[in-house]
Parts: C-alpha cells; sequence; structure tokens
C-alpha cells in the first residue's frame, strides 16, 4: 500500500491562535482505499486540522497536497471541487427541503431561464441513493427521516462530485448499532472505489473494527501513526493521554450508610411505569439501558422537571413532593443533565458565575452578590476537581468538554446535597477526562454521597457502580449488584429478554 | 512575541470597538465644529437623549433577558397622555403615581404573555404597540393633552429644571442608569437575567424561575417607560397621541450599538448608555456640520449597521466569514 500515491498529505501544518499553538507541525497522509482513523483527545487539534483542511483557517506554516500537487484551501466549497468532502457531526440539513435539494444544495442543475430541472434533480439523486442503498427517495422531506437518515444525505452530498477524500467527523454519535452497520458498508463502498477515508473517533470499538492506521494527536502535536492490525486499544490510549486508561470493574466494598432516596412504583405516563429502587448513602447506583428507555426521564421526574403520575419518592424515609427544580434544590437533591451544553451550562457565562447560578440567591452581601463567596466557592471546586482554566473570568464556551463537564459537575456539588445524579458522566469528553470523573463519582460516594450514574456505556457502568438497575422501555427489567452482573446478563436485561424479577 | 502583541491590541479594540468608535466621533466632530464639545451643547444633546436613553435602560434587561420589546414608543405616549391628562384632575402627585401604577400594569401583562405563556416577545409586544396607541387614542378621544395652568404646578421640575445647574432630565437618566446598572451586575437577580437570555433550558435546570424573571424584565422596562413619559410630559406640558412613535426602534439601535445581543445573555446597561450617547451626538454632530435633518436618518442607519458588523467582524477574528 505505501507505494501509492497519498489522496491528501498534510505536512508539518502549524495553526495558531493568539495565545495557543493549536497545532504544532501536523503531518499525516491517507492513502487510496484507506481507512484512516484521526484519534486525540478533546482539544488536541482535530477539529482545528479540519478547519485547516477546509480551507476555514489558513495555517501559518505547512502545505497540503492532493494527490501529491501542493493546494491552497480556501473554503470548504473549493475543497469540495478538489475532491476532498466533509461529512460533519452536526448535520447541517435544510429539514423543509427535498433529499434532492439538499443533496444538490447550491448546485442544484438549471435548464433555460434559470429554472430548475427538476426531472434531472431527481434522477441524479435518485442514482446516489441507489448507491448508499437506503429506503428513502429524492422528493422525501428531509425533516421526516431519522437522523441516521439524514446522515446518509450528509454523505450523499459528499457523492455528487467524484471523492478523492471523504472525512467523517464522529459519524456515529447519534445512530443505533443497526444503523452503524449500514454506515460501515457506505464506507466500505466508497474504501473500495479508491477512496481514502479520514475517521474520526474516540469509539476504539469502531476504530478497530473499520480503520486500516490510525494517526493520533496530542496537544496540537503529531505523536504518531499505527498499523490498526498491529496495535490495541491500550497502545492508542497511552499515545493519547500519555498513560493508561483504568476501566476495571468496580470493586470497592466501603461502608454504606442508611437508604437516601428511596422510589416506589414511580410512574410518568407513557415514558416509565412502576419504577421502584432504592440507593444509600455512600453508594453508586448505575442505572443501564438503551436511548428511550426512560432513564432520564426518572432523573427528571426526581428532580421536579416532570409531573409523576404514579408512585411516591421518598428521602431519608420521608415522602416528599417535587414539584419544580427549586423544590429538588432544597431538599437536597441534584441533578447533572445529560446535555452539559443546552442543559447545564450558559455558555456565554464565566466559570465563576455558571458554577455558582443555582445558588446565587445565598451569595450575598446585602442586595447584592458577594464577589469573595462566589470566589472563594469557585476556588474550592477548581482545586477539588483539577478543573483547568485560566481563571474564574474565563467563559465557559471555550473550555473543553471535559472541563466544561467538571464546572457542571461543581455546580451541583456545591450545592452539597444529599442525592447527587449524573446523566450521561462523560458523553462527549476524551478519555483522559473521562477516568478523572469516574474517579470522582467513586470518591463522592467514599464521602457518603448517594450517587445515582445514568449511562449508555456498558463499561463506564460497570466501573463506576456498587449496584446496577437495568431498564427496558420504561420498566426496571432486573437489579444487580456488582459481584452478580455480567456483560451477558447485563444485555438481555435491557434488551428486555429476562423476565422482571421482583 | 510581535505576534502575540498584535493579537492583544486587537482583542482589546475588539472589547472597547464601541467606545473607541465613540471617541473617534467625538474627537472628529470637534475638529469639524468647536461648538460641537461647548458645555451647553453637550448637556442639550444629553437632555435630549435622556427620555431615549431611560427607555433603553430597561429596554436593556429584556433584550439580556432573551425577548425584544417594541411596544415601549407606544406605552410611552400612553405615559405621557396619561399623565397630563390626570394632573388637572387629581394633581400632579397623584398623577404620577396612577401614571406609573397603569404604565407598570401593562408592563405586567406583557411580561406575563411572554414569560408565563411563553410567546413569542416579538409578536406580543408588536400587538401591544398598536392595542396600546388604541388605548391611548381611547383616553384622549384623540385630541392633544394640554395642562391647563402651566405656571400653577411643581409638575415642570422633573423636564425643566437644573439642579446645581445640571438639568433634571439628566439626573434622572443618570440616577437610573447607576441604580439598574448595580440591579444588573450586581444582585441575584441580574445575574438571572443573563442565564435566562444566556441558556433558558440551563436556566431552568440551575432551578431558576423562568417565566418569572421575564415577567419582570418587562417591569423594570415599563418602569422605565413611565420614567420616559414622565419627563416628556413635564418638558412639554402637553402633548400628542403620538409623541413617542417610532422610538422602540431608536431604543432598541441604542441597545444593539451598545453590543447587547438580540440573542440574549449578553450586554451591559454601561454599554447601552454609552450607545444612547453614541446616536444622539452623532445626530446633533451632523447637525452642527450641517448636513440636512432628513439625511440623518440614513447616516445613522449606516452608523449603526456599520457598528454591527465591525462587533461581528471582532468576534469573528476577520471582516467577512465563509461560515457564520
Amino acid at each position: 500500500m505505501s507505494d501509492q500515491t497519498p489522496v491528501l498529505r498534510l505536512e508539518g501544518i502549524v495553526k495558531t491562535f493568539p495565545g495557543v499553538r493549536a497545532l504544532d507541525g501536523v503531518s499525516f497522509s491517507v492513502l487510496p482505499g484507506e481507512v484512516h482513523a484521526l484519534m486525540g483527545e478533546n482539544g488536541a487539534g482535530k477539529s482545528t486540522l479540519m478547519k485547516v483542511l477546509g480551507g476555514i483557517h489558513a495555517p501559518n506554516e505547512g502545505q497540503i497536497f492532493i494527490a501529491e500537487e501542493p493546494t491552497v484551501m480556501t473554503s470548504p466549497m473549493q475543497a469540495k471541487a478538489k475532491g476532498v468532502v466533509f461529512i460533519h457531526q452536526e448535520l447541517s440539513l435544510a429539514d423543509e427541503l427535498s433529499v434532492a435539494e439538499n443533496i444538490f444544495l447550491g448546485e442544484l442543475p438549471l435548464k433555460g431561464l434559470g429554472r430548475v430541472d427538476w426531472a434531472k434533480l431527481y434522477a441524479d439523486t435518485d442514482a446516489i441513493l441507489q448507491t448508499l442503498n437506503v429506503g428513502f427517495d429524492a422528493r422525501t422531506r428531509v425533516g421526516d427521516l431519522s437522523i441516521a437518515n439524514q446522515q446518509m444525505v450528509e454523505i450523499g452530498r459528499a457523492l455528487t462530485v467524484d471523492p478523492r477524500a471523504v472525512i467523517f467527523d464522529e459519524p456515529t454519535a447519534s445512530l443505533t448499532d443497526a444503523e452503524k452497520v449500514v454506515l460501515f458498508e457506505v464506507i466500505a463502498d466508497l474504501q473500495s472505489r479508491g477512496v481514502g477515508i479520514v475517521y474520526i473517533s474516540h469509539r476504539m470499538e469502531e476504530i478497530f473494527k473499520i480503520t486500516d492506521r490510525i494517526s493520533v494527536l496530542r496537544d496540537g502535536q503529531y505523536r504518531g501513526t499505527l498499523n490498526t492490525a498491529e496495535t490495541d486499544e491500550d497502545e492508542v490510549t497511552q499515545l493519547m493521554i500519555g498513560r493508561s486508561l483504568d476501566l476495571s470493574r468496580n470493586e470497592s466494598h466501603h461502608q454504606m450508610g442508611d437508604i437516601a432516596l428511596e422510589v416506589r412504583g414511580l410512574g410518568c405516563g407513557s415514558l416509565f411505569q412502576d419504577v421502584s429502587f432504592a440507593v444509600r448513602k455512600g453508594e453508586v447506583l448505575g442505572f443501564y439501558g438503551l436511548v428511550g428507555a426512560g432513564r432520564t426521564e426518572i432523573a427528571e421526574t426526581i428532580f421536579g422537571l416532570r409531573t409523576p403520575s404514579a408512585g411516591q419518592i421518598l428521602l431519608d424515609g420521608q415522602e416528599v413532593h417535587i414539584s419544580s427544580p427549586i423544590d429538588a434544590l432544597r431538599l437536597g437533591i441534584s441533578l447533572v443533565p445529560e446535555d452539559r451544553k443546552s442543559q447545564g451550562l450558559v455558555l456565554s457565562m464565566n466559570c465563576r458565575d455558571n458554577m455558582t447560578l443555582p445558588q446565587v440567591d445565598d451569595l450575598t452581601a446585602g442586595p447584592f452578590v458577594s464577589d469573595g463567596a462566589e470566589v472563594a466557592i469557585f476556588d474550592q471546586y477548581r482545586d477539588k476537581l483539577d478543573i483547568r482554566t485560566p481563571g474564574w473570568r474565563q467563559i465557559v464556551g471555550n473550555l473543553s468538554g471535559g472541563n466544561q463537564q467538571k464546572i457542571v459537575i461543581g455546580k451541583w456539588l456545591s450545592m452539597r446535597p444529599e442525592v447527587l445524579i449524573v446523566d450521561e458522566p462523560t458523553r462527549g469528553i476524551d478519555v483522559g477526562s473521562k477516568s478523572e470523573i469516574h474517579n470522582l463519582i467513586r470518591d463522592l460516594a467514599a464521602q457518603g454521597f448517594a450517587v445515582i450514574v445514568i449511562s449508555s456505556e456498558m463499561p463506564e457502568v460497570l466501573h463506576v457502580s456498587d449496584r446496577i438497575v437495568a431498564m427496558h422501555s420504561g420498566r426496571v427489567m432486573r437489579e444487580f449488584t456488582s459481584d452478580e452482573v455480567t456483560e451477558d446478563n447485563l444485555i438481555q436485561a435491557i434488551s428486555g429478554i429476562t423476565e422482571k424479577i421482583a | 512575541m510581535a505576534e502575540l502583541k498584535k493579537t492583544e491590541i486587537g482583542t482589546f479594540l475588539a472589547k472597547q470597538g464601541i467606545l473607541i468608535a465613540f471617541a473617534a466621533f467625538m474627537i472628529g466632530f470637534a475638529l469639524a465644529n468647536q461648538r460641537f464639545i461647548e458645555l451647553d451643547n453637550v448637556f442639550g444633546v444629553i437632555r435630549s437623549s435622556a427620555i431615549l436613553g431611560v427607555m433603553a435602560l430597561g429596554v436593556t434587561f429584556v433584550v439580556i433577558g432573551g425577548n425584544l420589546d417594541l411596544s415601549v414608543g407606544s406605552m410611552m405616549s400612553f405615559s405621557t397622555i396619561v399623565v397630563l391628562d390626570l394632573h388637572d384632575k387629581l394633581g400632579p402627585g397623584l398623577a404620577i403615581l396612577a401614571m406609573f401604577g397603569l404604565t407598570l400594569a401593562l408592563g405586567a401583562f406583557i411580561g406575563f404573555l411572554v414569560g408565563y405563556l411563553k410567546l413569542n416577545s416579538l409578536i406580543v409586544t408588536l400587538g401591544m404597540l398598536s392595542a396600546i396607541h388604541g388605548l391611548t387614542l381611547t383616553w384622549s378621544g384623540g385630541k392633544n393633552m394640554d395642562i391647563a395652568n402651566k405656571s400653577g404646578t411643581w409638575f415642570a421640575v422633573f423636564g425643566q429644571e437644573r439642579i446645581m445647574g445640571i438639568p433634571v432630565p439628566i439626573l434622572i437618566f443618570a440616577l437610573l442608569a447607576v441604580v439598574l446598572s448595580l440591579l444588573l451586575s450586581k444582585t441575584p437577580f441580574g445575574r438571572k437575567v443573563y442565564a435566562v437570555g444566556g441558556n433558558g433550558q440551563a436556566a431552568t435546570f440551575s432551578g431558576i424561575p423562568r417565566a418569572r424573571v421575564v415577567f419582570m424584565t418587562y417591569l423594570v422596562s415599563a418602569f422605565c417607560v413611565a420614567t420616559a413619559g414622565l419627563l416628556q410630559a413635564s418638558r412639554s406640558m402637553g402633548s400628542q397621541n403620538t409623541v413617542g412613535q417610532g422610538m422602540e426602534l431608536e431604543v432598541l439601535a441604542a441597545v444593539i450599538l451598545g453590543g447587547a445581543s438580540l440573542m440574549g445573555g449578553a450586554g451591559t446597561v454601561f454599554k447601552t448608555v454609552i450607545g444612547v450617547l453614541i446616536l444622539g451626538f452623532i445626530q446633533n454632530g451632523l447637525l452642527l456640520v450641517g448636513l440636512d435633518f432628513y439625511v440623518q436618518y440614513i447616516v445613522t442607519w449606516i452608523i449603526i449597521i456599520l457598528a454591527v458588523w465591525l462587533d461581528v467582524a471582532a468576534k469573528r477574528g476577520r471582516l467577512w466569514s465563509p461560515i457564520a
């Protein structure tokens, strides 16, 4: 393979921003028919590199070669004309337009007097859709498609030119397992046509399944390229974070206290029914299940964001009624929400103000918010959680995902809750921060907090939980202690295979 | 190192761009016409900007909270007509109280619709612009309002007197600006306004009563409108039904010129004051350099567009970008 001409080659790319060297001499190449993974923690420079490649940022130094021809990229459109196309993580489709209009957006075929040649448009689109083997046609409104099918439309867009290189940025982030299979088939098909693929993902499993080589970035620097067949997760992780990651089973057996929170027969319309569980002080209770199993909705109900239609919530043995987050906070329940950007943070606010937001009413001196009290809380939790920020004035939107998540956790910890619910604690953050957050959750339990962790990642649930509640379509299927749980029986439970055990 | 320095200056310019633009305008006009910086001209400009300015202070809260208020001009007409009419019926003190009460009630109504019923603020306040105009005309029967005995009342003090040589409208504008600036930047309420405007869902998850905060921003806005109506009525001692017509857009222009984000979550009272002053001094300066009054509308608009463009460009780091 090495004697082939790379479809795409980057040579010594340097990109600096005020005070930051975002890319520091990055080189790598993609061969025709190769799937080349690009890995690195958040903030390692992957996105910047892609923006340089797409002509959105001009590199300070270095050179891009397409088929060994030096090329200056000026815009994504120009990159596409050169055969380099991007499939973005966040879909950028016009919901109200048809599949065909989206695929040929900006380059609709025309006939006389500037009229759209609809017949040709639909025919061309159907030809592309055929190669993707999808179950919808060119006239379908994009807004009516599932996320996975919308992603196929994005891919269809890439195929309107004869691409030399296609860059996938976290393409499986919102896909189900079945949908992933279809995506991988499409990638294999592109591969067989000699297209070079750059595949950006955090998911090791996929990387090892479909890629040929893996290039790793760390802190803007190129750390090397590995042949996928000759390496393993551990080596890649080490390259990414400079150490290996502990994802062993949770085997701690520290002392647990009384029951902090108990839920009896809780239900909320069709979202979930007859849910009962209890969590003790000093315990981590994991909730595992597929997306849509009702886990997040239970958390939101306990936190007062939804009104239960049945059942009781007991705190320290006393029944409580929680009708708003304000009630929940007063009773000592905190929720670290699933989506940190839309639910956890005000991105335009600084670190300190975000962290103290739920308790700002209590941090006053006279009518005014006390600067000193706020900074004291921020400093305390910055140190405790090892949040890396230049200072509390830093706008939260400028921090990396892991540090943002720590701000959210700090925000809720600083309320000193009795019960802390953490929904998807490590979604979208890099492996290094992930293990820090796992340790943190274990530490919190050891300090006597009752912690509920909701996660869609099995290794995570197994790693942090003392007990695991398995859910399937709105019902608790089974409860496991960490001794009796295995990957197999957990998967069976969340797939609805085992009978419910009371 | 040299590069770092350049970008630091760039960041400074981007942050203080509005102040620098302001200084540049002042120097430019001063060089063109000496009269521009004479004290009584400066006072004159601020005084005539005070009514607009007071309204802009309130709208700043609404905009930072993530909403719009297009009803303030129409509401100011209402306040003016009501206080003038009631002056002769109830006496100045009660008239002022009643006018504040009625204006706040209008603000509460809008706040209820936008905050608690979660209706789109653009539509609600655009509708209220018309509805309140109708209310004003109904109240006045379409006639101009005048205070009958203009010399026999202390009512003129708000619009026409000076204290220690400074016109009272300027003092009221300044006082209100200081109080509201403290309210917005230093109190828990102010923090919540930023949170609700910056990310309403995150605010809810943080236990902030979003509806009540939005409701309160409209009350602040209505209070400012009532104050503006008082200044207007006291200055002229008589008024047409349409005295505030069109001011909602000028107010919004001043707030945006000051750098408040129409998306919510960003802006300050101080910057709005700068925005108000820029608008006032530009109009005055253009007049002094002899530009036709009607041309001012066009030039003012161009300046606002330029300001918004520079603001966006500073955030992007370049003048034009293929992506937003």
